[in-house]
């Protein structure tokens, strides 16, 4: 018992140093980024080629995704507001739940899955093949040619997204509005925008910010950070995906609590 | 003023428990191009990754061109890096890039106000060096493993290096792409002025590049001079082994 008791111990202390390790490596590639983002010279060029990638490469499946989630929440919604009669507020209903909640999580999760795995992978593929040292010994800086210009066009490009996806999912939810209750486009809309405020809309812009920020720099730290060849191609994708929906969630949360406490004021 | 390139006094480097250089002393000169030969794991790579600092040493003194090169800002070692070529062992191309845009990447950030036109003089007059004129808006995945190799030596060559370094340039390509390879080293050489360090395993490579061979052993250089000196009469086991496998092999 005590013997495999003292096997635990530097296994567990192992696991702890690797974890605090990670946290202070993560800490300072954002530094990093803060600080060369600023700093010329600019990658202009790429800055708009990755934000071509990520936005409009990214079209067909937040549409799809946008459209139908649009029309299934307002199916799913009708019979709970049918029971009171008051499936006249669906358009109300549906424009909160999509600006406010839905539509940035639905995207940035997509994102994730989609932008953040590409990231990953293709920078860990040019860690593992030495890409990116080839950069730095031809006197050009791999960090703002690769990780400066991928997070600022997740950062652009998620929030204009998101908006999409929230236009997107209110035309799926309209075509079943009106096939079934009979509501005219311009009833809808009018319905909508009473419904939603400045706040919501500005806090599901800040928040989206924050997600394309957060899938940007997890993909690019994760395929930076990659080694042991393909394997840890593979593994810097996954984690890349993994790690970004777990902070979308949490920062998901915590932006939540400070907009109902600016609600509440 | 000394010509000598490269000064190496007592390098130190090790990967954890794992000592691959212990105490390398090395002189290289002016338009020489040296061999160094070892198994591989002998850390025959370390040795020029710290020499453009892209790994540092735990010990000892590495100057390039009159610079320590572990003691330099980072402004000053890009500006060092301008004057070395690296040629990587799987030649490091971008994949995402055409081969015109691979060799325009270190040429428009490092030299500024070129035009188009001096540009694109610049690169398909490396290309025609390389004998690879037609493969310029191909992408690296249509090339040839040998392509690649002169692609990647084209690509370094565009900044002028006063060095070039090259990482196993014959590792995983047929016997006549490696005569070729090592004839183009020659010929870089010989046209551009540069001294150079190839790294390699390949006794047959060696001997056509080689003005001087150096073989690590055990993390330090346990044989130097010309070929004939150190092959084929080597008095230590080791080395006489290497050279009669890699015959008996070729």
């Amino acid at each position: 018992m005590a013997e495999e008791a003292d096997d635990r111990k530097p296994f567990l202390s192992k696991k702890i140093d690797k974890f605090f390790t990670g946290l202070a490596d993560a800490w300072n590639f954002v530094r990093r980024f803060w600080k060369e983002v600023f700093l010329p010279p600019y990658e202009f060029k790429e800055v708009i080629h990755q934000c071509y990638r990520i936005g409009v490469e990214s079209l067909p499946l937040i549409s799809l995704t946008g459209f139908i989630v649009g029309i299934v929440f307002t199916n799913q919604s009708r019979p709970s507001l049918s029971e009171f009669g008051a499936t006249s507020w669906l358009p109300s209903l549906i424009s909160i739940a999509v600006v406010r909640a839905m539509g940035p999580l639905v995207t940035a999760l997509i994102a994730a899955g989609k932008v953040g795995s590409s990231i990953g992978a293709e920078i860990g593929s040019m860690k593992v093949t030495e890409q990116i040292d080839a950069m730095e010994v031809s006197a050009t800086n791999p960090f703002k040619f690769l990780v400066v210009t991928r997070v600022l066009a997740t950062t652009f490009m998620i929030p204009i997204l998101v908006m999409y996806t929230d236009f997107v999912a209110l035309i799926g939810s309209f075509l079943n509005v009106n096939s079934n209750e009979l509501v005219s486009l311009s009833t809808f809309f009018v319905q909508i925008f009473e419904s939603i405020s400045f706040l919501d809309i500005w806090s599901s812009v800040l928040k989206s910010l924050l997600f394309g920020f957060t899938i940007g720099i997890v993909g690019c730290y994760k395929g930076y950070h990659s080694s042991k060849g393909t394997e840890g191609v593979g593994r810097a994708a996954n984690s890349a995906v993994v790690i970004s929906m777990f902070l979308i969630f949490i920062e998901e949360l915590l932006v939540l609590q400070v907009v109902n406490a600016i609600r509440g004021m | 003023m000394s010509d000598k390139v490269v000064e190496i006094r007592g390098l130190y480097k090790s990967f954890g428990d794992l000592d691959v250089l212990k105490g390398v002393d090395l002189d290289l000169h002016r338009e020489e191009n040296l061999v160094v030969l070892g198994r591989s794991g002998t850390g025959k790579s370390v040795l020029i990754k710290i020499m453009v600092g892209l790994l540092k040493q735990d010990k000892g003194q590495m100057e390039v061109l009159g610079q320590e090169v572990s003691s330099l800002t980072p402004k000053e070692l890009n500006a060092l890096r301008l004057k070395i070529g690296f040629s990587f062992q799987n030649s490091a191309l971008y994949d995402s890039m055409t081969v015109r845009e691979n060799m325009e990447f270190p040429l428009v950030r490092n030299i500024k106000n070129l035009t188009k036109k001096e540009i694109t003089y610049k690169i398909e007059e490396l290309l025609d060096a390389v004998g690879l004129p037609q493969t310029i808006n191909q992408m690296p995945s249509e090339l040839s493993g040998g392509q690649k190799k002169r692609i990647g030596v084209a690509r370094t060559l565009i900044l002028n290096p006063e060095i070039m370094l090259y990482d196993e340039p014959t590792a995983g390509l047929d016997p006549i792409t490696c005569v070729e390879i090592n004839n183009l080293i020659n010929e870089v050489r010989e046209r551009y002025k540069t001294t150079s360090i190839v790294i390699t395993h390949d006794l047959a490579c060696a001997k056509m590049t080689g003005d001087r061979m150096a073989v690590l052993l055990d993390g330090q250089f346990r044989a130097m001079g010309t070929f004939s000196e150190v092959f084929p009469h080597a008095e230590d086991r080791r080395i006489k082994s290497f050279y009669d496998y890699n015959f008996i092999e070729s």
